[in-house]
């Protein structure tokens, strides 16, 4: 588990070390100006800095003001240092990605002739060879053979895949390895642009653009900053008049004071762990083998209300068995038994080999090696799959088994009319959620043959708590709408597409989204490649093929279709921890009013030592300058302590979103405000015990 | 308070409430083009506007083309009434030979009148001919309250329609507001107030000689017309500079009931409207208890703190610029209602207040005009407030939010935090500019005393938040107050104007999206305690340290020196 190992160790020392290392780096101003709001305390910082350095020059050091000074640069490193830890675990993992792309060389065929080239000198279109043991040189298709390809690179799982030409699973990705036989692989992506390209280029955080949420959030922080600058600076004027009415010539509304108020107020909190809080929620991603293309899509998905979900391998386990053998028309339960069985003989699909077994359960029936039998193998024309077996004077003996609408075509095209029996036993059948096979000889409908999928085992419950986030679960089948509805109703999906085909699923995409519903949807085919364009979340199986890859905007790597959910919570996480923690940041302005305002205001207007406005501190702090102080600390020291916040996100229940808008807010609005009550406090004691102020 | 003032209250809240649901559908109605009551008069005169200023009134205007209608109408407004204004010595309807009003002055009333604010540098019987009183200041009095209808149901508009860049059409939007609510309902009250006796006439001023010998000039004037518009459309510039205290405005109790609960009336209704118009009824009950809960609580401060007592005197009763006709709680009612409501007349004079009370009148306009606030502009105004109280609970549920089915996006949050933090910016550094500047410190009455600051920050937010009321005491017909004053009065009208525009355009073309168990409702008590949150939030933030030092310093030294 290459990827995944790696996260679950969220502290290290290298990377702290690492990262103390980048926060440092972060102070150039360029950096700085691209977050609004930090920028403010760096420039804050720099000024109070200044105002130091001429208070030493001028003789008359102020080591209050230096403290504020260090707890303002504080504040501006720890949110650095926020971002740092955020992107390490990416840079990390870039470096473990880079590694098993260098020193690979291609076997391309050129001209007809082999070469050996390195790998970075491959172009869009050549062919290559792979063998045992080869590394795959680029993202490809393969074209000829099949071959066992360990992808533990990319995904962490060590189970080699199967990977072939043609079909669902052609598609291979380079750095991974080819652990048995040999392929063909015509390579289709530019250099630089491979899968693993992109991917280093995800988790390192290089082309991260902000989200339209984020952006939407950056206009109010900014709008905040530019407001409480506007109050601070005319406050400097309200002073200047107060004190002018109460006659005092010394002020307490210094520089540094009214820096210390004004990063006090602006959204420091959430401003400085914005970004991080971006980064690690697609790292979260990556922790559950799901690579996001964009922010974006991380964060769609916490917007999705309707899920198109595959029946086969999502809601059940996949495989339809064979349960019943039916006959109709008076003929022997046996005879179609034996019919089938020879039918299925060299039917290597799962349905196929169920039958054989269950023939040779039911009837003792053995593979007998008939000789002049042929194979019909299934074809999605046809519909139905079959055998034609030479018997004398030239006859042929058609045995078929498939869909009813493909046998009765079948039966007519013979010259005779499909039983009505047969029928509804059919109907019965696929009204129960089986999917009912009728099997024919030459013109004679035998019987049916009912097969059986299997719900997942505990599918129902992730559905109901789906619906409980509000999303409505639609579930794609190819079977017929009865089967469809037995099997709707048994998983507890809200809606289902019956014989779906690549224009019906893009359809109801369309329409619901013309309804104004987000969609998702999980596919692995090429045939799905259109539909996950369209859809607004669209997750492609790693597993599936290079068309359906390119078409969605995430990868799963495990091909593990109810991942959705997870995708879904983490999108969710993502817009929470950005309003718990700005919910948080506002909240902690407060308690800040009521430690810094006494502090500045407490000689106005006084008689004695105290000054009417005292009264407002109602914190009972042990000076003015401590009281400021410990509002700066307070401020500095609450971006540290959240880190751990900002980067595993708030914990994200299924539940509906009255309740967790009630729980979010009495844990962050009015733990925002007494937080800070509590924490100021303390620190002011602790001041006045070390006597700093 | 004895048991008539609480029947008072308690007749008032009923009214009030009874009439909401009632003018609140009936608006409703009008703004959809729907036939009611007064269709078969007013259809008529309507379609002969129309056809008068050639006006195409089945064409629909996208945001763009309805602001800038919006805007060449208001600046035509305002040249005309500057010109009335400049000359109206050399024009009719001036029995009293009124001199032309000198420049700085007129633009500044003006500005005034056109926005909606109805800020008063000056006493009215001592400047203006009837003619500027009824053709300049009556008529902006009605077109700026229309004005705020016209943007108000934009907004609404927006919301409901699907994928529609189109947002209504600005000249059929004014017609109907002036001639289906506005002039009935002022007619209906003017009739009223001319029964208690408020005057109406176009006679000479009296000149009488009192029981003590001495000359008195008694002004006159067509009051009872001009008093009705001026309470129903939250303008509040009265006749006489002595406003609604002057026995010709409000002269009985009944009188001072009715104009009390003209200057809620429309405000109020605009909730309802608002519900029954974006199809959910109960969205428009929330933003209504939202304001009356803000209003009560503000209501029962202010009561608190003037029916305490001043300490200083041994408890006596603020009865300094109060008119012993009302009495101190229909004052404080009027008061809470008229600063609440951007409306700005006045029975008795803010600046005798208690401080908290002063405090109250203050905050009430800080938080935006938002608690039923200006006709129109209080609804514009909230919808901005809820605009980002969504947007902070949709991230706190972890969904792009989304009100009444539509996406907020950058554009709208950008947009709502310009109209609500516009003003208050505004505010800020003009009030800092006039503490520490000679030509603003001069005009404070009360220089050298944390009142004075409280002059200078009402004086401010009164203009920037368009409620046009005067703390008095401050002097502010002078070149720095008429100018500053101005321009706040222009930013704060335009500043949000413009973005709720926007805002409504943008929301007009977005899809509509149907609500899950996954969106968060905005129709229950969570929300509303939210919005107020919100709103009482952000005003505290921003005003805090003034207050601090103008009235909350006041009240500390009063209690110390008690």
């Amino acid at each position: 588990m290459a990827i995944s190992n790696f996260f679950f160790k969220i502290v290290d020392w290298k990377m702290l070390k690492r990262a103390c290392k980048d926060s440092f780096y972060k102070l150039h101003p360029c950096v700085q100006i691209k977050n609004p709001v930090m920028f403010v305390t760096y420039i804050g910082a720099i000024i109070s800095g200044i105002v130091v350095i001429q208070g030493i020059s001028s003789g008359s050091f102020s080591f209050f003001n230096f403290q504020i000074t260090l707890w303002l640069w504080f504040t501006v490193f720890f949110a650095n240092f926020a971002e740092a830890i955020a992107e390490g675990k990416g840079k990390a993992q870039a470096e473990s990605l880079r590694k098993s792309r260098q020193d690979i060389y291609a076997r391309c065929i050129r001209n007809g002739n082999e070469e050996k080239i390195p790998a970075c000198e491959l172009k869009k279109g050549d062919v290559v060879v792979c063998e045992a043991g080869d590394t795959i040189p680029g993202d490809g298709e393969v074209i000829e053979g099949i071959a066992s390809v360990n992808e533990s690179a990319i995904t962490g799982e060590s189970a080699p895949v199967i990977r072939e030409s043609g079909g669902d699973r052609s598609a291979v990705t380079g750095g991974t390895k080819v652990m048995s036989d040999r392929i063909v692989i015509k390579i289709i992506s530019e250099q630089g642009k491979s899968f693993l390209d992109h991917l280093i280029h995800l988790v390192e955080g290089a082309s991260r653009k902000p989200t339209p949420n984020e952006v939407a959030l950056a206009i109010l922080l900014t709008s905040m900053t530019i407001i409480f600058l506007l109050i601070v600076a005319s406050l400097k004027g309200f002073v200047v008049y107060s004190e002018f009415c109460s006659g005092i010539h010394q002020t307490t509304a210094t520089l540094p004071v009214l820096i210390a108020l004004l990063v006090c107020l602006i959204p420091t909190t959430i401003g400085g762990l914005l970004s991080a809080i971006g980064i690690s929620g697609m790292d979260r991603l990556i922790r559950q083998n799901v690579i996001a293309m964009s922010g974006k899509a991380v964060e769609a998905s916490g917007d999705i209300d309707v899920l198109l979900l595959d029946k086969t391998g999502t809601i059940t386990l996949g495989d339809r068995m064979a349960m019943q053998f039916i006959p109709v028309c008076g003929h022997k339960t046996e005879a179609l038994a034996k019919a089938s069985h020879i039918a299925s003989l060299s039917d290597q699909t799962p349905e196929g080999r169920s039958v054989v077994i269950l023939a040779k359960k039911q009837f003792g029936l053995r593979a007998v090696q008939s000789t002049g039998a042929k194979f019909i193998p299934f074809s999605a024309e046809t519909g139905m799959s079959g055998v034609d077996i030479s018997i004398k004077d030239q006859r042929v003996s058609k045995i078929r088994k498939g869909s009813l609408e493909a046998i009765s075509r079948f039966v007519e095209r013979e010259g005779n009319c499909f039983p009505s029996e047969a029928k509804e036993i059919a109907e019965k059948i696929a009204k129960q959620g089986g999917t009912p096979l009728a099997v024919v000889e030459d013109k004679n409908v035998l019987g049916i043959i009912a097969l059986q999928d299997v719900v997942k085992h505990g599918i129902r419950e992730r559905f109901s708590e789906l619906r409980r986030m509000g999303i409505r679960t639609i579930m794609i089948t190819g079977d017929n709408p009865l089967t469809a509805a037995a099997i709707a109703a048994e998983a507890g999906v809200d809606d289902f597409i019956p014989q779906a085909t690549p224009e019906i699923k893009l359809k109801r995409i369309r329409e619901e989204q013309s309804l104004g519903h987000m969609v998702a949807m999980i596919g692995d085919g090429t045939n799905d490649a259109p539909a996950l364009a369209q859809a607004d979340v669209g997750v492609a199986m790693n597993s599936g093929t290079q068309a359906a890859r390119e078409a969605g905007n995430m990868i799963d790597l495990d091909n593990n279709p109810t991942k959705l959910i997870e995708v879904v919570q983490t999108g969710k996480q993502l817009l929470m921890t950005r309003g718990a923690l700005t919910t948080f940041s506002i909240a902690n302005d407060v308690a800040k009013y009521f430690a810094i305002l006494p502090a500045m205001f407490g000689t106005l207007y006084a008689t004695n030592s105290f000054g009417p406005l005292m009264a407002l501190g109602i914190m009972n702090l042990s000076s003015p300058q401590s009281a400021i102080l410990s509002a700066v600390i307070f401020n500095a020291l609450i971006i540290i302590a959240l880190i751990p916040l900002a980067i595993k996100g708030v914990r994200c229940q299924p539940m509906d979103a009255q309740s967790l808008l009630k729980r979010n807010l009495s844990i962050y609005g009015a733990g925002g405000l007494i937080a800070p009550f509590i924490g100021i406090k303390i620190i002011d004691i602790i001041l006045s015990w070390l006597s700093l102020v | 308070m004895d048991i008539s003032d609480f029947l008072f209250l308690f007749s008032y809240f009923i009214i009030l409430g009874i009439s909401i649901p009632l003018l609140g559908g009936f608006m409703a109605q009008v703004f959809q083009g729907k036939k009611n009551f007064l269709t078969p008069v007013v259809e008529p005169l309507e379609k002969w506007i129309y056809r008068l200023g050639k006006i195409p009134y089945q064409k629909e205007m996208t945001w763009r083309e309805y602001a800038k209608d919006l805007l060449i109408f208001n600046f035509l407004g305002l040249v005309v009434l500057l010109f009335l204004l400049l000359f109206q010595g050399h024009l009719p309807l001036n029995p009293e030979k009124k001199g032309n009003v000198p420049f700085g002055l007129a633009l500044n009333t003006a500005i005034s009148f056109m926005t909606n604010t109805n800020w008063q540098a000056y006493s009215g019987e001592q400047i203006l001919s009837y003619a500027s009183q009824m053709l300049g200041l009556a008529v902006q009095n009605f077109l700026s309250a229309a004005t705020g209808m016209c943007v108000a149901i934009t907004l609404i508009r927006g919301i409901v329609r699907r994928q529609n860049a189109c947002i209504g059409n600005f000249w059929v939007d004014l017609t109907r507001s002036v001639l289906y609510i506005l002039l009935p309902l002022s007619i209906v009250l003017s009739v009223f107030l001319m029964s208690q006796g408020v005057i109406q006439n176009f006679s000479d001023y009296a000149h009488v000689t009192t029981l003590e010998g001495a000359e008195q000039v008694i002004p006159m004037g067509p009051v009872a017309s001009q008093v009705a518009i001026k309470q129903l459309g939250t303008n509040g510039g009265g006749f006489l500079g002595a406003n609604s205290t002057h026995p010709y405005e409000n002269p009985t109790p009944f009188s001072n009931f009715l104009q009390t609960l003209a200057i809620l009336l429309i405000p109020a209704a605009f909730t309802y409207t608002f519900g029954s118009m974006v199809g959910y009824k109960k969205e428009g009950w929330a933003i209504l208890a939202a304001m009356i809960i803000l209003f009560t609580a503000c209501l029962s401060i202010a009561l608190w703190a003037e029916l305490a007592g001043n300490p200083t005197l041994d408890g006596m009763a603020f009865l300094e610029g109060k008119e012993v006709r009302f009495g101190i709680v229909p004052s404080i009612l009027w008061g809470t209602a008229t600063t609440a409501a951007s409306n700005g007349s006045v029975n008795s004079m803010h600046s005798s207040f208690s401080p908290l009370a002063g405090l109250i009148m203050i905050l009430n306009m800080m938080f935006g005009e938002v608690v039923f606030g200006g006709v129109g502009a209080g609804l514009y105004g909230m919808l901005m407030f809820v605009i980002l109280t969504v947007f902070i609970a949709g991230l706190m549920v972890g969904r792009t939010p989304e009100y009444l089915g539509k996406k907020i996006e950058a554009r709208e949050i950008k947009m709502a935090i310009l109209a609500v933090l516009a003003p208050s910016a505004i505010i800020l550094v003009f009030s800092a500019i006039a503490c520490v500047s000679k030509p603003g410190l001069s005009s404070m009455l009360h220089r050298g005393t944390p009142h004075g600051l409280s002059e200078v920050l009402y004086a401010f937010t009164s203009a920037a938040n368009n409620n046009g009321s005067a703390f008095a005491g401050l002097n502010a017909n002078t070149a720095f107050y008429n100018c500053l004053l101005g321009l706040s009065m222009l930013i704060g009208r335009f500043m949000v104007i413009i973005p709720v525009l926007v805002i409504a355009g943008s929301l007009g073309v977005k899809k509509y999206i149907p609500p899950s168990s996954g969106t968060f409702a905005t129709d229950n008590g969570v929300f509303v305690i939210l919005l107020i949150a919100m709103i009482v939030i952000v005003g505290a933030l921003v005003f805090f340290p003034a207050l601090a030092l103008g009235p909350i310093v006041e009240h500390l030294l009063m209690i110390s020196a008690g």
